[in-house]
């Protein structure tokens, strides 16, 4: 994807700031925006791989990947590049994996206004740092993404939600392999995904009853805890916990976690190393963002 | 301060401080064919020694290495003027285990296969397994990112990794990301995977553990063209299947391996997938089916289908034989690891077997189709002159052809210091600059494993005048 437009739009001098489609959170107010391209380049199923712009819409993504049976594990709405550099996964981490692990290249335009290229093309690439892995999460803050090869992964032949008052461990224990399990202090829903009838054999030994997904997701906060403390939640307020993953969407904002000394010094330091002038989306601290 | 020796033999007692000449010609080599020099080998046994040796080793301005059980092939722990080498093979324990969430704290020294095997009761196994998993470490894993046949559908390292406690580069100790999913900020603990030892020494790793699975099933399907085995490869991915592992052995490899162990194996055919499915009844047993059928599609001459664990094993043996088969040809090889785009298997096969012919060296394939991932096998005799130059001029050309065909440098065995130097054929260097970057961020001064990975030495920038107010 020819991306000389956009490093030329965001120069070398300057304070500048990333726009999408302001699904979370949107550009930084009084900065000049950019927005990066948009469209699919390429889809090649038998390399489970696709190369698209990241201003594409993750919706326009997935309606092209769908034709092929597949999809990409990064959660719905906005761009592709939001939810890349947001790095939030969806309901199915479980299963399907973090955001994290769906970025194989990109090329990003860093803060001299240079097309930057990390990591490689292919599914299994070990050449060199792994860039790809900084950038997922780094909100705009080292480098606006321009172009980006995702991983796929196929469609399931069929997955049904369940539901069931026994406590999530047991449930857990019982499955294999399922692709969410949500728990709200009294009910347990799971996803289970695959053959027909394994998915039914696995819902009735466990005892799971037919369900329609949780509909009422609390969104005042989305916290990030160690799955083994999911069961202290009781009593703090109304919540859905992804058991085994350990993200909670809660009615209330996560306490503000602790940060080790030297993880704030090697965020100022990587900062420097990318962004020494600060103005790539000026002002977003990422440590401030938990 | 006394002398190097002195200063950590202090910390560490003379027992575990290690420089007669035995030991500093054993650790200054890895299982590459690449060797450097040390001036000391440490044995350190907690994450409080590791930092007391990297501090040490600062205050007399010497770098250090660290290293695992040394199997890595690409020359990523070979010591380079000698540094010293930070050893974890004392530090394998398993910490703490939580079944539940099915994850674990171990030490880096504790080896692959002892992990999986100590969590066979609890049902759960380490995902990546690769071919050294008997004697590599997990820190070793970390370091590499390693893989392995079972990552195609699992991931390799990196995806099961959660945490990694660290000693930086300056001697402090930290944690980069923890059990919880979104730890704040970048995600550290991924630029750390795969780092090659260059951003630190891991003391503690928290791994991702993988149920292991209800039911496997095992095949072997044989092909007459190399071309058939891998249209069958991208035709069984295209069809919406990840099996576990999808293997490949070319026909040198297989009569190889048949004389070695002898198991049956379709010698006369040009190449044989070893395909294994797992899960659930019904979803195996439709995999099977569709995979047999995607074979036949693509003429394939024999299937057979391990009727138990007894000739499942014996179709592993098969292909993690290989190493031990070739010995009979040569008494040396050269294995190579370039990752290629699975559609593309064909052409730069047959472009290996040009290279090799050109360069009157025999040439085995044995490798992860399934993920495109290569590992041409060049065996030759060290003995006969001229034959070293030859594998290395064989070596870089199959380098080169995979990165044209839309490839990389390295699947699973890492950059080191083996492909150091063919860095620039992928990438740019504004490209490489960033990466220096990231380094210069951990790593400053450059002394974690200098000389590995990145072809100009680091020069940083100054940190210390970095101004406060960065974030504004």
């Amino acid at each position: 994807m020819d991306l000389n437009e956009f490093a030329e739009e965001i120069g070398s001098t300057g304070p500048v700031t990333i726009a999408g489609l302001a699904t979370r959170g949107g550009p930084v107010e009084g900065v000049r925006p950019v927005m990066a391209p948009v469209g699919i380049e390429w889809v090649q199923p038998a390399e489970m791989t696709v190369c698209c712009g990241a201003g594409t819409p993750v919706e326009e993504l997935d309606a092209a990947l769908a034709a092929h049976g597949q999809s990409v594990a990064i959660p719905p709405t906005g761009t592709v590049g939001g939810a890349l550099v947001v790095g939030h996964s969806g309901l199915r981490r479980l299963g399907y994996g973090p955001v994290r692990d769906t970025l194989l290249q990109t090329n990003y335009v860093n803060a001299r206004g240079e097309i930057v290229k990390a990591g490689g093309p292919t599914v299994k690439n070990v050449s060199g740092f792994d860039l790809c892995r900084l950038l997922v999460g780094s909100h705009g803050t080292l480098g606006f993404l321009g172009d980006v090869i995702l991983r796929t992964r196929p469609r399931a032949q069929h997955e049904q939600w369940f539901t069931t008052t026994d406590d999530p461990e047991s449930v857990v224990a019982q499955l294999y392999r399922p692709t969410s399990v949500l728990w709200d202090g009294t009910s347990t829903w799971v996803l289970l995904e695959g053959d027909r009838r394994d998915v039914e054999t696995q819902a009735d030994n466990a005892k799971l009853g037919r369900a329609d997904p949780p509909d009422d997701v609390p969104t005042g906060g989305r916290w990030s805890v160690a799955p083994s403390e999911l069961p202290n939640l009781i009593g703090t307020g109304r919540f859905i916990a992804e058991i085994g993953v350990g993200i909670v969407h809660h009615e209330h904002p996560q306490s503000p976690r602790p940060i080790d000394p030297p993880i704030a010094e090697l965020h100022r330091r990587l900062k420097f190393e990318f962004d020494p002038e600060g103005r790539m989306n000026p002002g977003v601290d990422v440590l401030a963002l938990g | 301060m006394g002398s190097l020796i002195q200063d950590l033999t202090v910390e560490l007692g003379s027992e575990r401080v290690r420089s007669g000449p035995s030991e500093l010609s054993l650790y200054r080599k890895d299982a590459s064919n690449m060797e450097g020099s040390t001036a000391v080998v440490c044995l350190p046994e907690t994450t409080a020694e590791v930092q007391s040796c990297v501090r040490i080793a600062n205050r007399h301005g010497v770098a250090f290495v660290p290293r695992g059980s040394g199997t890595g092939l690409s020359g990523g722990a070979v010591p380079l003027d000698g540094a010293v080498v930070i050893a974890t093979t004392r530090m394998d324990q398993i910490l703490s285990v939580d079944q539940l969430n099915r994850l674990a704290w171990v030490q880096p020294g504790l080896l692959n296969l002892d992990l999986s095997n100590r969590l066979q009761h609890l049902g759960l196994h380490f995902a990546p397994d690769p071919s050294s998993q008997q004697t590599c470490s997990i820190g070793g894993n970390v370091a590499n990112n390693a893989g392995g046949p079972h990552c195609l559908a699992d991931g390799v390292t990196a995806s099961h990794i959660l945490a990694v406690q660290v000693v930086l580069p300056d001697g402090t100790v930290t944690t980069l990301a923890g059990e919880e999913p979104e730890p704040v900020g970048y995600d550290l603990r991924g630029c750390f995977v795969g780092s090659e030892g260059m951003l630190g020494v891991a003391t503690a790793v928290c791994v991702r553990l993988t149920q292991n699975p209800p039911g496997v099933m095992t095949m072997l399907l044989d092909f007459a063209s190399v071309e058939d085995g891998a249209e069958t490869v991208s035709g069984i991915i295209a069809a919406g299947m990840v099996p576990a592992a999808v293997e490949m052995m070319d026909q040198l490899c297989l009569q190889a391996v048949e004389a070695y162990i002898h198991a049956d194996l379709p010698v006369d055919s040009a190449a044989a997938l070893l395909v294994e499915v797992v899960g659930l009844p019904h979803g195996l047993a439709a995999d099977v089916d569709r995979i047999v059928a995607i074979a036949h599609e693509h003429n394939v001459k024999t299937v057979r289908v391990a009727q138990n664990e007894d000739e499942r094993a014996l179709l592993w043996k098969g292909r993690k034989s290989a190493f031990g088969a070739i010995a009979r040809i040569k008494p040396n090889y050269y294995l190579h690891d370039t990752v290629v785009p699975r559609t593309k298997l064909p052409e730069v096969l047959a472009k290996i077997y040009e290279i090799a012919d050109r360069y009157e060296l025999q040439v085995l394939n044995v490798f992860h189709a399934g993920d495109g991932n290569l590992h041409p096998l060049l065996v030759y005799d060290a003995r006969e002159p001229g034959t070293i130059e030859r594998v290395r001029l064989a070596g870089e050309e199959i380098v080169r052809v995979s990165v044209e065909a839309g490839g990389v440098l390295s699947g699973e065995h890492g950059i080191g210091l083996e492909k150091r130097d063919y860095m620039p054929l992928m990438f740019s260097e504004i490209d490489l600059a960033a990466q220096r970057s990231l380094r210069c961020a951990f790593d400053p001064l450059g002394v974690a494993n200098p000389g590995k990975v990145l072809p100009s030495p680091a020069s940083c920038g100054d940190i210390h005048s970095v101004p406060e107010g960065v974030w504004i």
